[in-house]
């Protein structure tokens, strides 16, 4: 390292000497130390240009030492971890932290782009409404093109993030965000009087201004001070201080989103620990203590690299120990310069001028001046900036109207303060215009959040401290605990008068309001001559405040301006206001470990061990992963398997895994009441050992969902969803139970997860069955019928059920065991059926044999259909209510044109069916007129040798026989289709009685 | 000088080189007058648009547009941008391929850049199920006329190769594409149709809040308002978002609840997606504007609500899908999220009809999709205004729909609006 | 938003299921106006900008329907009971109505 630090001030800052920091900017190597930001050890470092503009390209260095920062964005990391726009004032050190600068070409000090500065009178605020219209296919073709080319600053990654994230919940009495003398004060406050408390800063360092102020506190220095209080805070069991946290957002009830940033200040997190963690915060009290943000002035070229925030520029010196420049002009409408003007010179440096724009300085502040040599100008302001890629010079014009040009090579600026008002206004509050502070203020509060210190506008030191006493007591007492104010400290009162001043008039150059963004005095006047004027048309139309920085350092400057060029106070032009999140959070914190695999949890059958043994191809339905069919080795593809599987089952006897069915015990004296009143059918009629087939409505009369009702006892019945709908179905027989009807002895169990529970269909079931269940009951077609149901055991002593159903059309059972014995019986089963032949079949053709049964589906039950559009009208019961009755009358359900369910299958038997293929009459055009439905379900079916389907046609019943084509242009397809009954194989049913 | 109020590229020069000293007021700062004609209730895009076309199409400039804040500020400035037509259902298709084909001309129609964007929007799906109810739909939007193809899964990888395709948790499978969907500057929608009505003649009178109406003998006679009683034979409401409220003050309940849905923009990062793509695994929906910000949303809190803001679990939500579907984005970070309040209609489309109150008419109900509809709305509420009947593809949109059963239910959840 | 579930204590909002307006009940299916009643019951709502009540369900909890005051303007909940109560509230005023 040929020059290093060479701003880096001896005996100043916060920073470890003692440990050195190797990192690269632009592929550069520096050095810093720990405890530097990124800007802080580029400042020590000499290196002013950091960055270029959004639309301009100008130069740009670093303005701020916060999340305020507006120029300075780089792109940290690289490949995967490469992390666009991320502000070098909060970028803490680390060793081999990799730095580059965005949105220049070829290079940061030699940007091509900069060209579009020249072009500037034509990129004015809103000039691409203006033009750009013609020809209209030039938008797409020509224009958005190159506009988009320049859209932008960093550039994401391409790779998938490969870092983990992690998310957490904390509840406490009382959240204090922030931690500077405010916060600190009214933690100490709350804890001592023994709230559960819990403190965020986002910084790394806990102590907000007090470690870039000097102060004295109860004769120690803030920082001491600040150390201490930590220090007492940390030792508490009832205090949990989080540092590198920033609360994005206040939402209801107290709960507030943070992001703790665990491992961004280290290259590559460590082995399983997440690079951050999403914290939901849920407080009985709040107390916003975030302090302040500087205003600057607008100047002409106040975006040079050098000019910085007043506060900044002391944040430098006294926390990081960096000089930001040699000779600095400082320019100001408040006491605040005083401080500075003590910090340059504590860091050796000369400064050349104090500019005020307040015709009469206080003495003290004229005094302290005069004493350091410095030369004031009193109800003068710096009018431009001097010099391009850093500052050389400021103009300075003064009250009478001379200028005069000083060198300097750093202008501290201040045009007083905003409050950190932002977390308050994110639940709608409106903030307040305080025109002695010239500054917004929080508005009306949720009862339980309260505001302390600079946050609120009690800018000095001492009075953040009363402010922190005495909220961090009420908001103590406000939970429960009796609490006395703490003693405040003693402190040295510091000045804090201001007079508000926005922007230079004798600009000669561009001056900006909005520096990221690019948004100048001239755009702010040229809104208001187009009658921009709201607030909220300023901002839309100008882009002011939309910026990564989210208008911090401009909205109100911007919102100002706007009220001196239309003659109205500032209220009466708009107040800020602000939404989450407070700082930009980072998309992959928000969504935490759900990604990838783990998006959704995944729900596995009690088979799913013994399937995968089999090699089972799995598929996704809902959360659950099924078993979609089980090749079998020669297989060529998935169809051949299926075929196998349904041939077998339709021959001999196959096993399928239905545990997937959502599952409910209805118990109580009233539950056949209840089951007459959620069903269309009679289920209170439903003899106890028997099962029926049930349809449910939703109140307007569509379907909702189907299974079957199971009565065990006169008061126990067991009742099945589909597995698509069976937490849906809970939810509204819960409704129907609690709400409709809470006089009827029910009660209803949800037990989907209880039971595993197979179909073992085929014309071999009974053999196989006879071998499963336990002696004596007798499963013979006499003694157990089609639709009977019992309580039994199996596999010698195991609790089982049994029920006689059939979704394939076969002799079939549903036999199921409590769901820890769903590995074991499947495994029996198999075993047991070898001399059978038996095999386990899935999802595939399970659905091939409904459609050749012409059974219903989620295809079917979509939401949009009647019980009568699917041919189950008959089965409404005419003697009672149940749900969706009344509303299932009106006009438009019980229309005869209404399309129902039907059965097709295709002339050219060779040719293959398409879901969604829409029908169209023979010999007319595929017009939307000539739309009569649509295919919902098709399957091949091996029993047949062709593609069968099920659809919704118009008129269906009356058009047997008749040839349609289905048409199917997004797959380029029309076929001739026969309408057929929605039944193809066994017809009759003989095959399930047997 | 002459003032620049037709914009092209040579005014753009001109005012370049003069300071913008020339430019006029987009629109006039109206105050009313006694009455008007028509008096439209809500300065939104819906109702702008209705009174450029009142103006332009059916002659009728003798007409004023109130609005209680400032124009624009309602959903028409708080969307995701995002024009599309490709709907299941006959009642939908017809009127949102008119509202496609006015995006298209939009821009030479009204003097003003809205940055009509045809950069296609992908709905990605994960199963054959829904493979084949995509394929329903798009076939219904080729019959009636509509572009739409499905693409398989080598086709969506060579538009998108970063996608996850191969450690998801619901694969991707293919897609549905309309190329001629795409985005539009929405605040653009607004200010451009301000401006076309308001050289058309018409008022727009902001920071006028409806406070009552009128109605004698069943018909209506005016809008009290916070500046004064504003006469008319006709009003329009156009204020979804708080569409029963204003009903109310007219005596009337609708089949509409107000529902808060987030929307979210990222940091401004160089463009790497070019069009809209959809996840059909989760509630996820994306695209990247001309200033580099992704923007994108997903479901609706699902909670009634005028607050204009929502809770942390569905943006975790959205994010949730974000990262499912391009894992890329994880370090992108998130720099605005807002809420707007949707008309959720019982069937979750939208009413453009007569009330029973004679001369009062309302336009709403349109769910999250409203700023796509913004021009045909505007035409079709035009044409009931002027006409007193209803536009050929706006015919379904009946108030009385569900006393009759005639629903249009493109999702099939039936009455319960959050759903939709 | 947290809701205070009086079986399980406060919990995110997130473990909730909305219905809507707890304020519409329904109808008798018998009545004359049967049809006209269960229209207003399904479709018509007061979507009230204020105060209201709502149902809630704790779908990721104890499955209790919960009828929530809650103001839709700012959110803040005022008060949870459970449904069933309410209910059979409802039907004992009822039928002590002459």
């Amino acid at each position: 390292m040929t020059q290093s630090q060479t701003f880096r001030v001896s005996g100043l800052g916060l920073v470890d000497r003692t440990k050195s920091l190797d990192f690269t900017f632009d592929g550069v190597p520096y050095t810093g130390y720990a405890g530097d930001t990124l800007a802080s050890a580029l400042l020590a470092n000499g290196i002013r240009l950091v960055g270029r503009s959004f639309k301009y390209h100008r130069p740009r260095g670093i303005l701020t030492a916060g999340s305020e920062e507006p120029n300075a964005l780089v792109e940290l990391r690289s490949g995967a971890r490469r992390e666009p726009n991320t502000r070098a004032t909060v970028a803490e050190l680390y060793e081999g932290l990799e730095a580059k600068s965005q949105n220049r070409f070829p290079s940061l000090s030699f940007d091509l782009l900069s060209v579009n500065g020249l072009l500037s009178p034509v990129f004015s605020a809103g000039f691409y409404y203006k033009t750009f219209m013609w020809p209209a296919a030039f938008w797409e073709k020509l224009y958005e093109p190159i506009i988009r080319r320049a859209a932008g600053l960093g550039s994401a990654a391409i790779e998938p993030d490969p870092d983990l994230y992690d998310k957490a919940n904390a509840f406490c009495d009382v959240l204090v965000i922030g931690s500077g003398p405010a916060g600190l004060m009214a933690a100490l406050s709350a804890a001592r009087a023994g709230a559960k408390v819990i403190v965020v800063d986002e910084s790394f360092a806990m102590g907000g201004r007090l470690l870039s102020d000097v102060r004295s506190i109860d004769g120690k220095s803030g920082v001491d001070w600040a150390n201490a209080v930590v220090a007492e805070l940390a030792a508490s069991p009832r205090v949990r201080l989080m540092p590198r946290t920033t609360i994005f957002g206040a939402y209801d009830s107290g709960t507030f989103g943070a992001v703790e940033r665990v491992a961004d200040h280290v290259a590559v997190p460590a082995a399983g620990e997440p690079r951050q963690r999403l914290w939901h915060i849920v407080a009985k009290h709040t107390i916003v203590a975030q302090g302040s943000t500087e205003r600057p002035i607008v100047f002409g070229n106040n975006d040079r690299p050098g000019v910085m925030l007043a506060s900044a520029v002391r944040s430098y010196i006294n926390r990081f120990g960096v000089a930001p420049g040699q000779t600095a002009v400082v320019f100001s409408n408040n006491d605040d310069a005083a401080n500075t003007i003590d910090d340059l010179i504590r860091a050796g440096m000369t400064v050349a001028a104090l500019v005020d724009t307040r015709p009469i300085l206080p003495p003290a502040i004229k005094s302290k001046a005069r004493k350091h040599g410095i030369r004031v100008f009193e109800g003068a302001a710096v009018a431009d900036a001097i010099g391009g890629q850093r500052v050389s010079g400021a103009r300075i014009v003064a009250a009478y109207g001379t200028a005069q040009t000083i060198s300097c090579d750093l202008i501290a600026a201040s045009g007083g303060f905003n409050p950190n008002v932002q977390v308050t206004t994110h639940l709608g509050g409106r903030s307040q215009w305080q025109e002695n502070l010239a500054a917004f203020v929080p508005g009306t509060l949720p009862k339980w959040m309260a505001v302390a210190g600079a946050a609120n506008g009690s800018f000095s030191t001492s009075s953040c401290l009363i402010d922190g006493a005495r909220t961090g007591a009420e908001a103590a007492a406000a939970c429960g605990f009796a609490a006395a104010v703490a003693t405040v400290p003693s402190t040295d009162d510091e000045l804090t008068e201001v007079s508000a001043f926005w922007h230079v008039e004798a600009a000669k150059h561009k001056a900006f309001v909005d520096q990221q963004n690019d948004v100048t005095a001239a755009d702010i006047r040229l809104a208001e001559r187009e009658g921009f004027r709201s607030v909220e048309h300023l901002k839309r139309y100008t882009t002011l405040g939309m910026a990564t920085d989210q208008g911090k350092t401009s909205n109100v400057n911007g919102l100002a301006m706007m009220a001196e060029l239309t003659n109205k106070s500032i209220p009466a032009t708009g107040a800020t206001s602000a939404r989450p999140p407070y700082t930009p959070v980072s998309l992959g914190v928000l969504a935490g470990e759900h990604r990838e695999k783990h998006f959704k949890p995944t729900r596995l059958t009690p088979s799913h061990d013994w399937a995968k043994e089999r090699g089972a191809v799995f598929v996704e339905t809902g959360m659950w992963l099924r078993a979609q069919y089980f090749p079998k080795s020669g297989e060529r593809d998935w169809l051949e398997t299926v075929n196998r599987e349904v041939k077998t089952v339709r021959s001999g006897v196959g096993v399928c895994d239905v545990s997937t069915l959502g599952k409910i015990e209805v118990h109580g004296t009233d539950a056949g009441k209840f089951l007459d009143r959620v069903y269309i059918n009679m289920m209170s009629t439903l003899g106890v050992g028997k099962a029926r087939y049930g349809m449910m409505l939703r109140e307007d009369g569509v379907a909702m969902d189907d299974g079957t009702a199971a009565r065990f006892a006169d008061d126990r019945y067991f009742i099945t969803t589909t597995t698509a709908n069976a937490i849906k179905v809970l939810q509204h027989l819960e409704l129907c139970r609690q709400w409709h009807w809470p006089d009827l002895d029910v009660q209803l169990f949800p037990v989907s997860d209880q039971w595993a529970q197979y179909s073992v269909a085929g014309p071999r079931a009974r053999d196989l069955l006879a071998k499963i269940v336990d002696a004596p009951f007798d499963i013979s077609n006499a003694a157990f019928p089609y639709m009977a149901c019992a309580e039994i055991t199996a596999l010698g002593g195991i609790k089982a059920r049994i029920y006689r159903l059939s979704f394939s059309g076969e002799l079939a059972y549903e036999i199921a065991v409590p769901a820890r014995y769903g590995d074991l019986l499947i495994r029996r089963l198999m075993s047991e059926g070898e001399e059978f032949g038996a095999i386990p079949y899935g999802t595939e053709a399970l659905g091939v044999m409904r459609i050749e049964k012409g059974h219903v589906a989620g295809a079917e039950l979509n939401g949009t259909t009647t019980a009568a559009d699917l041919g189950l009208g008959k089965m409404a019961s005419t003697k009672k209510d149940f749900v969706g009755r009344v509303l299932a009358q009106r006009p438009g359900l019980v229309d005869p044109d209404r399309p129902r369910l039907i059965g097709f299958k295709p002339i050219d038997t060779a040719v293959r069916l398409r879901g969604g293929a829409h029908f169209i009459g023979k010999d007319e055009e595929p017009t939307a007129q000539n739309d009569q439905g649509y295919m919902t379900s098709v399957a091949y079916s091996p029993m047949l040798g062709h593609w069968v389907g099920l659809g919704l046609l118009a008129r269906s019943e009356a058009r047997m026989g008749e040839i349609l084509k289905a048409v199917d242009p997004v797959r380029g397809e029309s076929t001739l289709v026969q309408v057929v009954p929605a039944a193809f194989y066994d017809v009759e049913g003989a095959r399930l009685r047997v | 000088m002459l003032s620049s109020d037709r914009y092209s590229i040579f005014s753009v020069l001109a005012e370049a080189l003069r300071g913008q000293t020339g430019w006029k007021p987009a629109w006039r700062k109206a105050t009313p007058k006694p009455s008007y004609d028509i008096v439209i209730v809500g300065g939104g895009g819906h109702g702008l648009a209705t009174a450029y076309y009142l103006a332009k199409r059916y002659g009728n400039a003798n007409v004023a547009v109130i609005e209680k804040g400032w124009i624009g500020g309602g959903n028409v400035g708080r969307n995701t941008t995002i024009v599309r037509s490709n709907y299941l259902l006959p009642g939908n298709i017809p009127f949102y391929e008119t509202s496609m084909k006015l995006w298209e001309g939009l821009e030479q129609d009204l003097n003003y850049n809205a940055m009509v964007s045809q950069r296609g929007v992908l709905n990605l799906y994960h199963s054959d199920a829904q493979r084949d109810a995509y394929a329903r739909r798009g076939n219904a939007m080729r019959l009636h006329g509509v572009d739409s193809e499905l693409l398989d899964l080598d086709a969506v990888r060579a538009m998108y190769p970063w996608l996850n395709y191969d450690n998801a948790r619901f694969p991707i499978k293919g897609g549905l594409i309309q190329r001629r969907g795409g985005t539009v500057r929405h605040d653009a929608v607004a200010w451009g149709y301000a401006r076309g009505a308001d050289r058309l003649g018409v008022d727009i009178i902001e920071n006028a809040e409806v406070t009552g109406f009128r109605i004698e003998n069943g018909k209506i006679g005016g809008v009290e308002t916070t500046r004064g009683f504003i006469g008319a034979n006709k009003v329009g409401l156009a204020v979804a978002g708080n569409s029963s409220r204003v009903a109310a003050l007219a005596g009337m309940m609708l089949p509409i609840e107000s529902h808060v849905l987030q929307a979210f923009v990222s940091e401004g990062i160089k463009p790497f997606i070019d069009g809209v793509v959809t996840f059909g695994a989760g509630h996820f929906y994306i695209s990247q504007s001309d200033k580099g910000g992704l923007v994108f949303g997903g479901d609706i809190d699902g909670y009634n609500s005028y607050a204009q803001r929502g809770n942390l679990p569905v943006v975790e939500d959205v994010l949730e899908g974000g990262m499912a579907l391009m894992p890329r984005i994880g370090r992108v970070r998130l720099l605005r999220s807002w809420g707007g309040i949707m008309d959720m209609s019982m069937d979750g489309s939208p009413i453009i009809d007569r009330t029973p109150i004679e001369g009062l008419y309302f336009n709403g109900g349109w769910c999250y999709g409203g700023f796509k509809a913004t021009p045909a709305s505007g035409l079709c509420f035009a044409h009931l205004l002027a006409r007193d009947e209803p536009h050929e593809v706006a015919k379904a949109y009946r108030l009385d729909r569900f006393r009759t059963g005639h629903m249009i239910d493109e999702k099939g959840m039936g009455n319960q609006p959050n759903l939709h | 938003m947290r809701i205070n579930c009086p079986f399980c204590g406060e919990r995110g909002n997130d473990e909730f299921s909305y219905l809507g307006d707890a304020s519409v009940v329904r109808p008798d299916a018998s009545a004359p106006d049967a049809a006209d009643a269960f229209y207003a019951f399904a479709y018509e709502r007061r979507n009230v900008a204020g105060p209201t009540q709502e149902l809630w369900y704790h779908s990721a909890g104890c499955h209790a329907w919960l009828v929530v005051t809650r103001d839709t303007r700012t959110h803040e909940i005022s008060d949870v009971k459970p449904a069933q109560d309410i209910a059979l509230e409802r039907q004992n005023s009822a039928s002590t109505t002459p």
